[in-house]
């Protein structure tokens, strides 16, 4: 009797564990056939461009406070860390390399993938999401306009777009931020921080490989939000469910995605 | 909000997103110190090139003349064949010294260019040309046991010198004592 409870038990576990496995993969194929669809129909959003201009001021123009003032503290925090430790080496010089190093290689890119996908992410599912639970989509759809072409194409490449342009000014507010702190406030030489900055910062191995990474995580975070906001259940408990799914599916893929690029980037 | 205040922050957006694109090229990248003007490439060969590598600095000086165009290995001598870029607006003799030097204690490794006293008329350094004086990288190991053999042998040779010394001072007094 004890016995086959526990048999029981273990094969509940294990089909609960299947089942989450196989839901996951569809959602992972049905992502896959958003994304492609949207690719496809994306002529639309080119075409009347100002849909995807409406979409880049609500992605783009709205993060651009977040991102510029989390840009600043963290190049101030890096400087002040930087210096703490480059000091006892004697090297406190070097601090312009560490802080640009770091915000145009990894920084930079990821946590402005991470703030964008709080700030517009979550907006986009949300979004979406109500659209669909009011049943806009399906009107569009009555009215023989394709929603995802009219919808989720225009905000795809609103994303896509703003994305290396909020991760670009988070590098260079960031290493001005930086600068405020080691050179004002600390004291380090002026033309020391950008001349080591300017002989280790190498244009093509760093700053291209940082505007690559930011694009990779513009398509990835766009893409997850819309799919989600497209997916939600039609009720007020699903939509808020997709928003949060949205946050820490693109905030873990954006981690996960990072250690691949820079795997395929740096050269040994 | 209607459509041209979007399309006016949209473009403020851009131009933020250029302009700082634009400062990390130019203000932190080595997008502008590293370009060189006409470059002419001449060649040295090095038993041993260290951690050297492309893209190095070529400096005369102390002024970065050059970048070290590509290191490749000479399988027939064994030599490692460095290709360095030279700025065509500096001309050196023929007869220059090429070195490999270290910046500072831990720093990277750069090429030097130095000496070049050719008797008139001076012959310059033409694209294609070969540097016959090289000097190789400072391998610390190398360095060492050099040191060490030296001080090694020194102690030796010492005590060596001295019995010599002894012997030969036997001899002379063996000779000395000689009957004639």
């Amino acid at each position: 009797m004890i016995k086959s409870n526990l048999l029981i038990g273990i094969t509940r576990i294990l089909t609960g564990i299947g089942h989450r496995m196989i839901e996951r993969i569809w959602r992972l194929g049905a992502g896959a056939r958003l994304f492609f669809l949207t690719i496809i129909y994306s002529g639309e959003s080119f075409k009347r461009f100002h849909l995807t201009l409406r979409e880049i001021y609500f992605t783009g123009v709205m993060s651009l406070l977040i991102v510029i003032v989390s840009a600043f503290f963290v190049g101030m925090v890096l400087a002040l860390q930087g210096y703490n430790t480059l000091q006892k080496y004697g090297s406190s010089e070097a601090i312009g390399v560490l802080v640009a190093l770091s915000l145009v290689r990894e920084l930079g890119p990821v946590v402005t993938a991470l703030l964008f996908a709080g700030r517009a992410g979550t907006a986009i599912t949300a979004e979406i999401g109500l659209m669909k639970t009011t049943e806009q989509l399906s009107a569009m759809e009555m009215m023989a306009v394709n929603p995802i072409a009219r919808v989720i194409a225009p905000r795809f490449w609103a994303g896509v777009i703003s994305m290396p342009i909020l991760a670009a000014l988070f590098s260079m507010v960031g290493i001005l931020g930086g600068y405020l702190v080691a050179v004002p406030l600390i004291g380090v030489d002026d033309g020391a921080f950008w001349s080591q900055m300017q002989a280790n910062v190498d244009f093509r191995l760093d700053i291209v490989n940082g505007v690559i990474k930011s694009l990779v995580f513009g398509v990835a975070c766009t893409m997850i939000a819309l799919f989600e906001g497209y997916d939600a259940p039609p009720t007020a408990e699903g939509v808020s469910r997709a928003t949060t799914r949205t946050v820490v599916i693109s905030s873990l893929t954006v981690l996960a995605l990072d250690f691949v690029l820079t795997s395929f980037m740096i050269v040994i | 909000m209607d459509r041209t205040k979007i399309d006016l922050w949209v473009g403020v957006f851009v131009a933020l997103g250029m302009a700082a694109l634009l400062g990390l090229a130019m203000k932190v990248g080595n997008l502008t110190s590293s370009k060189l003007g006409e470059t002419f490439s001449v060649t040295a060969a090095f038993e041993n090139v260290g951690s050297l590598k492309p893209n190095a600095p070529v400096k005369s000086a102390g002024v970065v003349v050059g970048r070290v165009g590509s290191i490749a290995f000479d399988s027939k001598n064994y030599l490692a064949v460095v290709t360095i870029n030279i700025d065509k607006r500096y001309a050196f003799p023929s007869d220059v010294e090429a070195n490999i030097y270290t910046a500072g204690l831990l720093g990277e490794q750069y090429l030097g260019i130095e000496g070049g006293g050719a008797d008139e008329p001076v012959v310059n350094l033409k694209n294609g040309d070969k540097i016959h004086k090289t000097q190789d990288a400072i391998v610390l190991e190398k360095m060492i046991s050099t040191f060490l053999f030296s001080k090694a042998s020194e102690t030796n040779g010492g005590a060596q010198g001295s019995t010599a010394k002894a012997t030969s001072d036997a001899k002379s007094t063996e000779l000395g004592d000689a009957p004639f």
